[in-house]
């Protein structure tokens, strides 16, 4: 008979004999020039670690295109897939809410990138009576965006953060959220809210991606120092790229009149992007593509949309669209588009990386307000 | 008092659409309910849901969000369960409870498997559940017209129905419409439940159905009293769920079917026909009369 803590030595033995093949494994590998394996939870971060790691790394990305992120059921392969990943990119803000489980499962040990480290977040807003506040956080944000936009440095990144948030969030987001499980909580006790505090959605800010693209690159640089400068330059040139286009939306939304400002969607996944371009988002559905909408929701949303004459509603590449359209229908809006919210298209479709993600939603915004 | 119960129906279209669908599910599922319970078959609606989900599942994977593909392969898996079921139940010696079991899950992992194959993370089961402020014109015409079929398929077999209900042996020994008529109400069972979910969602639709006709049992004990007070109760509760959800701001579909629950509840506790009270009072007078001769 083998006792427990017997066999849990035994255990512990493995491990640490396996977790040394894997050192050993780990310095060898740059001399083989393998792509190092990296898994990204969702295609709009598998999309920037391949912008940013290009030929150095093979990603796989476990919810792909036209996939929803919010109620994904991962798979054993996606748990093979982790495990034997080098480095494990995921959004944060509790938007994998599967993803602790998974990386329980899968005994994960190498280097996990929390793309939205540094970012700063924006707390759920609850229905409308928030927007109005929104809106005037919008305009200092565009201000503050405005003037340190173009400068690469990390550091004006972070004097930004600290300008904007001298109200609510003193404590928590001084720190940088190098710990987010313990900001959401804190938060979260305070607030009472159910799921995290925190809208995960940062993605929709040209802005905020610069951050993430500065999180894998650290993360990949970590691991494979050889390629270092390579990583450094591909960076480079994707936030140029990445400053290029939020340019060209802000000038574009910029000359949209005050009040064609409002766009409806399905659920509530483009904060971040009216917060960098001026515009308020109004939705049926709650943050998550979970949440079933009540009457009550319907019809604030309908008064509104009559109340402010909003030409246009959109659907979502991943939402159920028939409540859109009912809506549409009673408020004589047209259904100005599809947007993507949280995932790409297909490589056929309009959106089939990040940066065409983000061209095309603002496109089809602009022309639909015009 | 006008603002609060008229009022949300006068001003928004999609509460009248909301209404008038409750309304269609109330009429067509309820009765079909009230004989599930009769049977003791209440929780064959909730294996049926399960049996439907995957064939509008595939439905849904071979022409997107199309009502008529969701609602056929709906459908053809709930009918294709329910025929199965009966088949063997009547031809083997397995009971009509194990074989339902078994087919109902067999069709269920069955579309798990097929939805996890098409590589589709789109979340089906949000695309599946409909929700009742959402109904298009086609899903309208779709649940009246499944209230209405119901309601003619009930009157035509109301009779054996009955009969099957109160005594099968019976039925079966002087007529041969005992396997027709059974097989005719599973049908009833699958077309309600496919119509149910198209507004309410698959649970939510297997509530409408069985919720009201277990709390009228409590109130009547003839059949006309039975599927007239579930009746009442269904249509009570679909009107007072959505005017909750519109006043308080509450997902609709699980509000409907709390009213319902509490109405279960309250005639559960206090209804006049074998309900705790009921039964109480009663034991009260029998002690009476046995301590006054």
């Amino acid at each position: 008979m083998i006792s427990a803590s017997g066999l849990r030595s035994v255990r512990a033995g493995l491990f640490r004999r396996v977790g040394a093949l894997a050192l050993v494994t780990a310095a060898v590998a740059p001399v083989h020039a393998e792509p190092i394996s990296v898994v990204a939870t969702f295609s709009i971060l598998g999309d920037m670690v391949k912008q940013v790691g290009g030929s150095k790394v093979s990603v796989t990305t476990l919810v792909g295109a036209d996939g929803d992120t919010h109620v994904y059921q991962p798979t054993p392969a996606d748990a093979k897939a982790v495990a034997q990943a080098r480095v494990l990119v995921v959004n944060g803000l509790e938007f994998e809410g599967w993803m602790e489980r998974l990386l329980e499962a899968a005994d994960f040990k190498g280097q996990l990138v929390t793309a939205t480290d540094g970012v700063d977040a924006l707390e759920f807003s609850e229905g409308e009576e928030h927007h109005d506040e929104h809106d005037k956080e919008h305009k200092e944000h565009e201000e503050h965006k405005d003037d340190d936009h173009h400068d690469k440095e990390k550091a004006a990144h972070k004097d930004e953060h600290k300008d904007e948030h001298k109200d609510e969030h003193k404590d928590e987001h001084k720190d940088e959220h190098k710990d987010e499980h313990k900001d959401e909580h804190k938060d979260g006790d305070h607030h009472g809210h159910e799921h995290g505090e925190h809208d995960p959605h940062a993605w929709q800010d040209l802005a905020n991606a610069r951050i993430y693209v500065q999180n894998i690159e650290r993360g990949l640089a970590k691991v494979d120092p050889a390629n270092a400068g390579e990583y450094r330059q591909r960076l480079t040139n994707y936030l140029t790229e990445i400053d290029k286009l939020d340019a060209e939306i802000k000038t574009s939304m910029a000359a949209l009149p005050a009040n064609k400002r409002t766009v409806v969607t399905s659920h509530d996944a483009f904060q971040y992007f009216g917060r960098a371009y001026g515009l308020t988002f109004l939705s049926p559905q709650g943050i998550s593509t979970e949440s079933e909408a009540s009457a009550e929701d319907v019809a604030n949303l309908i008064r509104q949309i009559r109340k402010e004459r909003i030409s246009a509603v959109f659907v979502e590449n991943l939402s159920d669209s028939r409540l859109i359209e009912r809506i549409a229908e009673e408020t004589g809006a047209r259904v100005g588009g599809t947007l993507y919210p949280g995932a790409l298209s297909p490589s056929d479709g309009p959106a089939p990386t990040y940066l065409d993600m983000l061209r095309t939603n603002a496109r089809v915004i602009r022309e639909s307000l015009q | 008092m006008y603002d609060a119960l008229v009022g949300p129906f006068v001003e928004f279209g999609f509460m009248r659409r909301a209404l008038l669908g409750c309304l269609a599910i109330a009429v067509g599922a309820t009765p079909v309910g009230v004989f599930l319970m009769l049977r003791r078959m209440s929780l064959t609606g909730d294996a049926m849901a399960h049996a439907i989900l995957p064939g509008a599942a595939v439905g849904f994977m071979v022409s997107g969000l199309s009502l008529g593909a969701m609602t056929i392969g709906g459908l053809v898996a709930g009918m294709l369960v329910a025929v199965l079921t009966g088949v063997v139940s009547r031809t083997t010696v397995l009971g009509e409870d194990a074989s339902l079991a078994a087919f109902y899950l067999i069709s269920l992992a069955l579309g798990v498997m097929l939805i996890s194959m098409h590589g589709s993370n789109v979340d089906l089961m949000h695309v599946l559940f409909g929700t009742v402020l959402a109904l298009g014109n086609d899903a309208l015409v779709l649940l009246c017209s499944i209230a209405t079929a119901t309601l003619l398929l009930l009157a035509a077999f109301m009779r054996p129905l009955v009969l099957e209900c109160a005594d099968p042996t019976f039925l079966r020994s002087v007529s041969r419409l005992s396997a027709p008529t059974h097989f005719a109400f599973l049908i009833l069972v699958v077309i309600n439940l496919v119509g149910g979910f198209q507004a309410l969602g698959t649970l939510m639709a297997v509530g409408i159905m069985i919720l009201p006709g277990a709390a009228a049992r409590f109130w009547s004990n003839r059949i006309g009293g039975l599927l007239v007070v579930a009746l009442v109760l269904a249509l009570g509760a679909s009107v007072t769920g959505l005017l909750i959800s519109y006043h308080h701001g509450l997902p609709s579909g699980p509000a409907i079917i709390l009213v319902a629950g509490s109405a279960y509840v309250l005639s559960l506790l206090f209804g006049p026909v074998g309900s705790l009270t009921a039964r109480w009072m009663n034991s009260r007078q029998t002690f009476f009369r046995r301590a006054v001769p």
